[in-house]
């Protein structure tokens, strides 16, 4: 495992995708998301460092998910900079379900800083014969 | 011809415009730097994982760093003098042959950082904690570092 790893490397936080994603007062950055499929779920996992499970709203509505989630600054009153390599505001992101996703069902958790959400896949509808009867 | 035309073209140039315009794009990039997008390109990374904050209040320096999914057991951190070690490993997630990727913008693998402080810190006060992905470290600064006061006695 271990030679198998790379060294990570910083990145800058990215900002809004479209300007119309604004939504609040101060900077607003794109969540680093993860979005794999297995046999019966599909996973969203979404790097939001400082942001509480109180303070993650997702949304579901008319097929769109919004995930969105405000960090306050954790920097006393008094605090002076010293140096300062990254900003915190507002992740925010939007994705498309597709109409294969069990909606209700949804489960989100949060751990860390990384949001994980569960999205069921809806079951095939089986195919049903009506029987007719005889009278 | 060219050559007498384009002289021509030179000595009617107006050097007014050309320092109008100049000073019209400055005012245009200033402006750009309004907006809250453009303040993030203000903002100087290390190029060197973890991006990390210090900020500074009284006699004590808070080291922040965003550490997304990273639990305190895979972090070491180490003091000496006044340099802070952050090392440690983030962890893909597991997988197996039935996962398919549609999208992945999470990185995994090994960090390290070294980051020296502009003073001498008590390491034996120093404390460190994680919480919702975010590494707070607490440096309290050596009695040496502390301003003190000199009495000035009157002759």
């Amino acid at each position: 495992m271990a030679e198998t790893s790379k060294s990570l490397q910083a990145k800058e936080k990215r900002g809004p995708l479209s300007v119309a994603e604004q939504i609040d007062q101060g900077p607003t950055f794109t969540p680093d998301v993860d979005i794999f499929e297995t046999d019966g779920n599909i996973l969203v996992v979404a790097d939001m460092p400082g942001v509480t499970p109180e303070n993650i709203d997702i949304d579901l509505r008319e097929n769109t998910l919004t995930l969105s989630g405000k960090v306050s600054s954790p920097e006393g009153p008094d605090e002076v900079d010293i140096l300062r390599e990254y900003e915190t505001g507002t992740y925010f992101r939007q994705f498309t379900l597709s109409e294969m996703i069990d909606q209700p069902h949804i489960d989100a958790k949060m751990t860390d800083g990384v949001l994980r959400l569960t999205l069921p896949k809806v079951k095939p509808v089986e195919p049903r014969k009506v029987k007719v009867k005889a009278e | 011809m060219i050559i007498k035309n384009s002289l021509d073209n030179l000595s009617r140039w107006r050097w007014d415009d050309t320092f109008e315009e100049l000073e019209r794009m400055r005012q245009e990039i200033e402006r750009l730097y309004q907006y809250p997008a453009m303040k993030l390109f203000r903002g100087r990374s290390s190029g060197v994982f973890p991006a990390i904050n210090i900020t500074e209040e009284n006699d004590i320096y808070y080291l922040r760093a965003e550490l997304p999914g990273i639990k305190a057991d895979d972090l070491g951190l180490s003091i000496a003098n006044n340099t802070v070690t952050i090392e440690g490993e983030r962890k893909s997630d597991p997988e197996d042959e039935n996962t398919k990727y549609h999208r992945r913008e999470r990185d995994a693998g090994r960090f390290s950082r070294k980051i020296t402080l502009p003073a001498q810190i008590d390491e034996s006060k120093a404390d460190a904690k994680c919480s919702n992905g975010i590494l707070t470290i607490v440096l309290p600064k050596a009695e040496s570092a502390k301003p003190k006061k000199i009495a000035i006695t009157a002759v």
